[in-house]
């Protein structure tokens, strides 16, 4: 007994020691994102990948920075997103929360990360609100956002003389952020928005929609949804014959494993907008070969390498810092500007978005296509400043106008 | 409220029309659970991921052994509800005697490793497989566009949902099943091998899942999800109709995916929850369910 109080005392000593010897800076970085749900292809065990290989390659061990990843499934839920963050920022002492799809989520880790005065990057959302009247001095938005979207997909759709529009809405923040921006953008270009139908997330049958959707004679379909709600939608509208009626689907957020998923008999043709695919150039050719490598073959989705790109950011910050201080690791990443292979150079403006450009794409035909994960090609790109939404329009209180 | 009168009456036909379709699932899904209960009074848990993995193996028939669509309709269900005899004998077996509890937790458990074992495989943007050659295409009723494929489902629904409704409560076969379900010891007297016949209808009902789940492979996204997303409405409908009855299961199926097409129509955000006020009204009205006969 006495020998074990003896060797628990030496351990909690050796314990509370431990800071003191360590000289080097450590960092804690969480991904909490979906790592069983419908969102779990494009960001879940993907994003930590993504991560890992942001560490390796600003060569942390080198320059003294011990750098210590965790990751949790939040379940798409924002109750228990919000309990894991706040395990890990008051007890796990994490820095950083990375990641974070499903907007609901990300507005509450945005809050709590507020709060407790850390650092969220975020790259699986999509609510233009993180960086609008949610925005926060603690949050950056990397990837993409409703409003560059409803910029690319919307845009190009109305161009092309779709000018009536009817949504289809996944019914909660996200959905409904992405339905406003894509309507705003179809009225001030002179279209007309016939109606919409919010539907229960996650939806499995979308063909009551669909026939209201078709019944409503809109030009576009509008899908203001994600994931498996969009594929199953897409899958629908091919049987229902919405596209051969006429009419065209505006697929507002799709991801290149959504179109995997459907297979490009299904997908050609689907106009869409990311900020990234991997074979836009020979150095995110080359990083999606790593990331495929220890991902099973897969290539990675634009929230995975957002999660590297902003990690990798966020690192230089602390380097150039020389400390973990939220507040000025912050201003540090928006004062310096980013560069990084996959989403080259740009910034990160004052209200959090980081500013880079997008691409219109268009899903290659069957024929088209030289094997699995050659799917896209270009049809446009949107400079950053046409994709993002003015400062001059921000209602982010952050913005001074 | 007002969109009631918004809605013109062709727009309604189809509405109902779809929701017979949707209804189709619920029916065969809940009729093999009703079979499993009635028989074996276990909850079996595993049904959605039953449902998934016949979705899976018609795609893995299609794209491993270049398997037909028609083919993988006899082919899965066969496979899974092998893979659900192995279950019965090797797991249920040994809980028969014990609470319910113990069932719903073991099947429970079961499923989750099912559907992590396909999603460490397979992902969770799912799979594509695409709809028969013979049933593309559709027909245009005046008041709705029907995909030929969806017609094809209810019938095909209908069918067997009626097969199995004759087979237990008209043959001889389903009379042995039916004496087993009353009183195992004493049908065993009689010289009826009842393990053997709790076997097969453990999986028999299994089968009846990866059908459903052959159906769906088309029309819904093929992903390990796919069952759990669609387990809880099924039990849901299988506590309206009454725990273990036959023809409760199939007319609740069907009048549910009814209630749940009209829901879409006029309050559309409800239309995931109106199942489960209905169950609640029901179990608070007649706690045996529609069909249910009072324990």
């Amino acid at each position: 007994m006495k020998l074990r109080t003896l060797l628990a005392a030496t351990a909690l000593g050796a314990l509370m020691a431990a800071p003191a010897l360590a000289q080097q800076l450590s960092v804690k970085i969480g991904v909490l994102n979906d790592r069983s749900g419908l969102y779990s292809d494009i960001t879940g065990e993907g994003s930590v990948i993504a991560a890992r290989l942001a560490v390796e390659d600003f060569k942390a061990a080198e320059k003294g920075l011990k750098v210590e990843i965790v990751s949790a499934d939040h379940q798409n839920k924002p109750d228990v997103g919000s309990t894991i963050a706040r395990q890990w920022y008051d007890q796990d002492g994490v820095d950083v929360i990375m990641d974070v799809p499903t907007s609901s989520v990300a507005l509450a880790i945005n809050q709590i990360t507020r709060e407790k005065n850390k650092i969220h990057i975020n790259s699986g959302a999509a609510s233009s609100d993180l960086t609008g009247k949610a925005c926060s001095p603690n949050t950056v938005h990397w990837t993409y956002d409703t409003y560059a979207l409803a910029q690319g997909t919307g845009g190009a759709m109305v161009k092309a003389g779709g000018d009536s529009w009817f949504f289809l809405t996944a019914d909660y923040a996200f959905g409904h952020a992405l339905e406003r921006d894509t309507a705003a953008v179809v009225t001030k270009a002179g279209g007309k928005v016939l109606g919409a139908v919010r539907t229960p997330f996650p939806g499995t049958d979308f063909s009551s929609f669909l026939l209201q959707a078709q019944a409503s004679k809109a030009k576009v379909v509008g899908l203001a949804n994600a994931g498996g709600d969009t594929i199953n939608s897409i899958k629908q509208a091919g049987e229902f014959g919405i596209v051969a009626g006429g009419q065209k689907l505006g697929g507002l957020l799709v991801f290149i494993n959504d179109v995997h998923a459907l297979g490009l008999q299904t997908a050609q043709g689907l106009v869409l907008t990311e900020s990234f695919y991997w074979d836009l150039n020979d150095q995110t050719r080359a990083w999606s070969d790593r990331y495929a490598k220890l991902a099973g073959g897969k290539k990675p989705s634009m929230i995975q390498a957002g999660v590297y790109a902003g990690l990798l950011h966020y690192l230089k910050a602390v380097e150039a810092t020389k400390g973990k201080d939220p507040a000025a690791v912050m201003a540090k990443m928006k004062e310096m500007p980013t560069d990084d292979p996959l989403f080259g150079k740009g910034s990160v403006r004052a209200d959090g978005r980081k500013m880079h450009d997008m691409y219109l794409f268009e899903v290659k035909k069957p024929s088209e296509s030289k094997g699995p994960w050659d799917y896209y090609k270009q049809v446009a790109m949107l400079k950053a400043d046409e994709a993002f939404k003015p400062l001059s329009e921000s209602e982010c209180p952050l913005v001074k106008k | 409220m007002f969109e009631l009168l918004g809605v013109p009456p062709q727009a309604l036909f189809g509405q109902l029309l779809l929701g017979l379709i949707n209804g189709s699932f619920y029916a065969i899904l809940s009729l093999g659970l009703a079979v499993i209960f009635g028989l074996l009074n276990i909850i079996n848990f595993t049904h959605g991921a039953q449902y998934m993995m016949g979705a899976f193996v018609a795609w893995m028939c299609l794209n491993y052994l270049g398997i037909n669509y028609w083919a993988a309709l006899l082919l899965a269900p066969i496979v899974v509800g092998a893979s659900g005899v192995v279950i019965e004998r090797f797991l249920l077996k040994r809980i028969a005697h014990v609470d319910h509890l113990y069932g719903l937790l073991l099947t429970f458990g079961l499923a989750l490793i099912i559907q992590g074992l396909f999603r460490n495989q397979y992902g969770s943007s799912g799979l594509p497989y695409q709809i028969p050659a013979e049933l593309r295409g559709g027909t245009n009723l005046g008041f709705m566009f029907l995909p030929t494929y969806r017609g094809w489902v209810v019938i095909a629904s209908l069918i067997v949902c009626l097969a199995t409704w004759f087979m237990i409560e008209k043959t001889k076969l389903g009379s042995y099943l039916r004496a087993a379900t009353e009183n195992p010891t004493l049908t065993q007297a009689f010289g009826i091998n009842v393990p053997l016949l709790v076997t097969l209808t453990y999986g028999f009902g299994v089968a009846l899942a990866a059908f459903a789940g052959v159906l769906a492979a088309p029309i819904y996204s093929v992903n390990p999800n796919m069952g759990a997303d669609l387990i809880i409405v099924v039990f849901a409908v299988v506590v309206i109709g009454g725990m273990g009855s036959i023809m409760g299961a199939i007319v609740t199926g069907f009048s549910l995916g009814l209630v749940e097409g009209l829901t879409k129509v006029f309050y559309p955000e409800a239309s995931a929850t109106v199942i489960f006020i209905i169950m609640a009204i029901v179990l608070l009205v007649k706690p045996a369910g529609l069909f249910g006969r009072a324990a």
